[in-house]
């Protein structure tokens, strides 16, 4: 074999690799290597002058192959395989070493440092000799989009694909859409109620042409890879036919289950009957019945006031559940959150005193449409003449979770104002440190204090009862002072937590998680949209707590994400598939059971296997489990590995 | 046992999870040891025996195999391929008398960089209680090495001759 011309670059990243490997004698040790032709070191190796400088020496010294020493392949390997091709060279003659998220951050002694990121550079030479040109595959787009969840994120990202003119199959688990902004009553810091800004993006969701909604069902399968995803969805049955429903609400009057079951929309705070509408707003407007309560559902025993009461003859208790499969493009998850369980916190009482409710509860209470019409009241019915509102309450604790929830205490601000202008109660505030970042937020912050609610910086400790009243108990820390005070009511301002079935929608989805448990993003800073499997995108609150203005714009960006996509019309799929030398192969078969995808079939004339390249997605499993190692992976074939192996141990 | 004995630890992570969460370890500055050089493949499934072998050929005194979590394999059940072969890959080092310590099979998410860090902190110091790997076995193992590749050859050949053999049956 003819000798390589290769040339390697170290770079320095300013001081963070090379404030810890000496930079330049990594690269005079590697000059001394056989097929190096070129060795430099740089500052920057990813701007514009380091990417020329490699450019220019392809070009004039004729370099074959490209070494890269810098940080992660997951980070730059795309912008210097683009540097290659500028150059005319293949992306994949290029190899990149990890000398700063695997050497320069992760080790003190320089010397070590520099130690091991020279071998890495080592491994990386011996195995891009044995690179070979790969061609990066095209596939075509499905030009629709997936949206999963129809929370105002997901509402956002609907709309704007449709109204680009492109079809939307929107996902809602609810029988509903609008989500948790949907109970809200008012929104900081502009104090707009929820309702009068976000119901008509609801009503443009069930109008639009485009976008085609499924309430009450649930995303089971995704198969597929960017550009052509198969999804497939179940949808629950809600014993309505939604062509004939009104929306009246006669068959929830009717029901003989009336007022007895508690309303999940008003946070328990009502009763509902087993047929109802969840909403007044709610879209689609169609009555629902609720098959763990129905009497006819669960015992087969039921006087039908229902069916007797619908005019519309719209009640079909034969429902099944439906099975829909979708061709799209690309899938965005808005799945949102679930709020803390304060009863997994008992210092508060939460569950055991009536009067202590959290956010959401108070929210449906204010909210005019809610149970109490939007009275501010006390178990008792009467009003309440001071209440406390506790911050942080499963956010930034260690027994629960470490991370800040982020809207808490600007909803808590909220709070103490609607009870200043709901009872003219006195207000006391429980808070660690006040987080008012957005637009606004610290305006409307100084101006509820000057409204003269009680800020006590203290984390409220314990809510107990004494002498009939609920009493808050924590250290101000301002005054350095143990302080007990007695209010009527406590609202405890929950944490945003990952919904109880995110592990279930990642495995579903093939996405990973945080170590908080929210979806995990590209880039935390500059790719907080997409996930690591291409096409599949995050909007709002699966992602990490956010307030609304965030959701929508990050519902916004998982638009654009869906959209640049469908209108480039075709998407490069990743090039590494695996391939069979039919002339090794035994056609033992043991591969065909390896693959997950069926990408490998067996040749029934020459009896020996075969790979469809098209389902293959290089994981390489086959390889390693091929007996008469016939199966070659692309890019990441034994030699390269073996090569590299070497390499890095020498 | 000698203190300055650094071992050598070869790392072959998946691309998905586990060297995604060895970065992570990276961006957060989690110091861990040096004696770790990792290779990457697509899933840790790919990780065939011979690779393994390599390492101690090449003087590793040990090998760290890392996949993402099972359920959640970025191929669906790579990992449980592995799962499935690590006792095999265990127990045929065992025979050729390598030392348990020094291969390890794990699993670390894309979150788990501080997990990742103190893994490779355990197995070093794990190592070095039992010393470095004997540079003697480097020649059973070349042995071993051609005896793998020949008997592949031959099964080839001997399925060449029948026209192909059918394992499944």
């Amino acid at each position: 074999m003819s000798d390589h011309k290769i040339g390697v670059y170290v770079c320095h990243c300013g001081s963070n690799i090379n404030g810890v490997v000496n930079c330049a004698k990594v690269t005079e040790e590697i000059g001394k290597l056989g097929e190096v032709v070129v060795a430099k070191d740089y500052k920057y190796m990813c701007s514009d002058p380091g990417q020329e400088m490699i450019k220019n020496d392809i070009r004039e010294k004729g370099l074959d192959r490209v070494v890269v020493a810098a940080c992660s392949p997951r980070m730059h390997e795309p912008t210097f395989r683009r540097a290659l091709e500028g150059a005319g060279l293949n992306g994949y003659l290029l190899e990149m070493a990890n000398i700063r998220e695997h050497v320069s951050w992760v080790t003190k002694d320089k010397e070590e440092a520099t130690k091991k990121a020279l071998s890495l550079v080592k491994g990386a030479v011996k195995r891009v000799k044995l690179h070979e040109p790969i061609e990066e595959r095209e596939v075509p787009v499905t030009n629709t989009t997936l949206v999963l969840g129809g929370g105002i994120s997901g509402i956002q990202a609907a709309l704007q694909v449709a109204e680009a003119g492109h079809k939307v199959y929107l996902i809602e688990q609810k029988q509903y859409i609008g989500g948790n902004m949907a109970k809200f009553d008012k929104t900081f810091p502009t104090l707009d109620c929820a309702a009068c800004i976000l119901t008509p993006k609801m009503v443009d969701v069930g109008q639009s042409p485009n976008i085609e909604l499924y309430t009450s069902s649930e995303v089971i399968k995704v198969d597929g890879y960017v550009g052509n995803f198969t999804v497939t969805v179940r949808e629950k049955p809600r014993y309505i036919n939604h062509d004939k429903c009104t929306g009246c609400g006669d068959c929830a009057s009717a029901c003989i289950m009336k007022n007895r079951i508690p309303h999940e929309f008003d946070e328990g705070l009502s009763k509902r009957s087993a047929a109802y509408i969840p909403f007044p707003q709610a879209v689609p407007l169609k009555a629902v019945i609720d098959d763990e309560n129905c009497l006819l559902l669960t015992r087969k025993k039921c006087t039908l006031a229902c069916v007797k009461a619908c005019g519309a003859k719209a009640i079909n208790f034969n429902q099944h559940e439906t099975i829909h499969e979708f061709k799209v493009g690309s899938i965005i998850l808005a799945t949102g959150f679930d709020l803390f369980d304060a009863k997994r916190s008992p210092q508060y009482g939460y569950g055991k005193y009536p009067n202590v409710i959290n956010g959401l509860q108070f929210e449906r209470m204010t909210n005019a449409s809610g149970p109490t019409s939007g009275h501010i009241t006390l178990a008792d019915g009467t009003e309440p003449k001071s209440v406390a509102v506790i911050h942080c309450v499963g956010s930034r604790d260690e027994n629960y979770n470490k991370y800040c929830s982020r809207v808490c205490c600007m909803s808590s601000v909220k709070f103490a104002h609607l009870v200043k202008d709901h009872c003219d109660a006195e207000v006391y505030e429980f808070y660690i440190d006040m987080r008012t970042f957005g637009k606004g937020y610290e305006e409307f912050y100084n101006r509820v204090q000057e409204e003269g609610v009680h800020f006590i910086r203290g984390k409220g400790a314990e809510v107990a009862q004494k002498d009939g009243r609920l009493v808050v108990k924590a250290e101000d820390t301002l005054l350095g002072q143990y302080r007990e005070i007695p209010v009527d009511m406590v609202i405890l301002n929950t944490a945003l937590e990952p919904r109880v079935d995110a592990e279930k929608v990642a495995q579903t989805l093939g996405i990973s998680r945080s170590g908080d448990g929210f979806f995990m993003e590209s880039h935390i800073k500059l790719d907080p949209v997409t996930t690591t499997t291409d096409g599949i995108y995050l909007a709002g609150c699966c992602q990490s707590p956010k307030d609304i203005p965030d959701s929508v714009a990050q519902g916004s960006a998982a638009a654009a994400q869906s959209l640049a996509i469908i209108a480039t019309g075709k998407v490069k799929i990743s090039p590494i598939s695996a391939s069979i030398d039919s002339e090794q192969c035994a056609g033992c078969q043991i591969c065909i059971g390896l693959c997950t995808y069926r990408a490998i079939k067996l040749n029934e004339e020459t009896l020996r296997a075969e790979i469809n390249e098209a389902v293959c997605k290089g994981c390489g499993t086959c390889a390693a489990g091929c007996p008469s190692g016939a199966i070659k992976v692309s890019h990441f074939n034994d030699d390269q590995l073996l090569a590299q192996i070497e390499g890095v141990l020498a | 046992m000698n203190d300055k004995f650094e071992p050598k630890i070869l790392g072959i992570l998946c691309n998905w999870c586990s060297y995604a969460g060895a970065d992570l370890a990276g961006t957060s500055r989690l110091r861990y040891p040096a004696n770790i050089r990792i290779v990457k493949v697509m899933c840790s499934g790919r990780v065939e025996p011979t690779l393994i072998l390599k390492a101690f050929q090449e003087g590793a005194d040990g090998v760290l195999i890392s996949g993402c979590h099972p359920g959640d394999c970025h191929y669906v059940d790579g990992n449980i391929k592995t799962l499935r072969r690590t006792p095999l890959v265990a127990r045929l080092l065992t025979q050729i008398g390598i030392e348990p310590e020094r291969f390890k099979q794990v699993w670390v998410s894309a979150s788990e960089g501080e997990r990742f860090g103190k893994i490779v902190e355990q197995m070093v110091e794990d190592i070095k209680k039992v010393g470095p790997y004997q540079k003697k076995m480097g020649d059973q193992l070349d042995v071993v090495m051609d005896e793998v590749a020949a008997s592949a050859k031959e099964a080839a050949a001997a399925a060449e001759e029948k026209g192909g053999l059918n394992c499944g049956s």
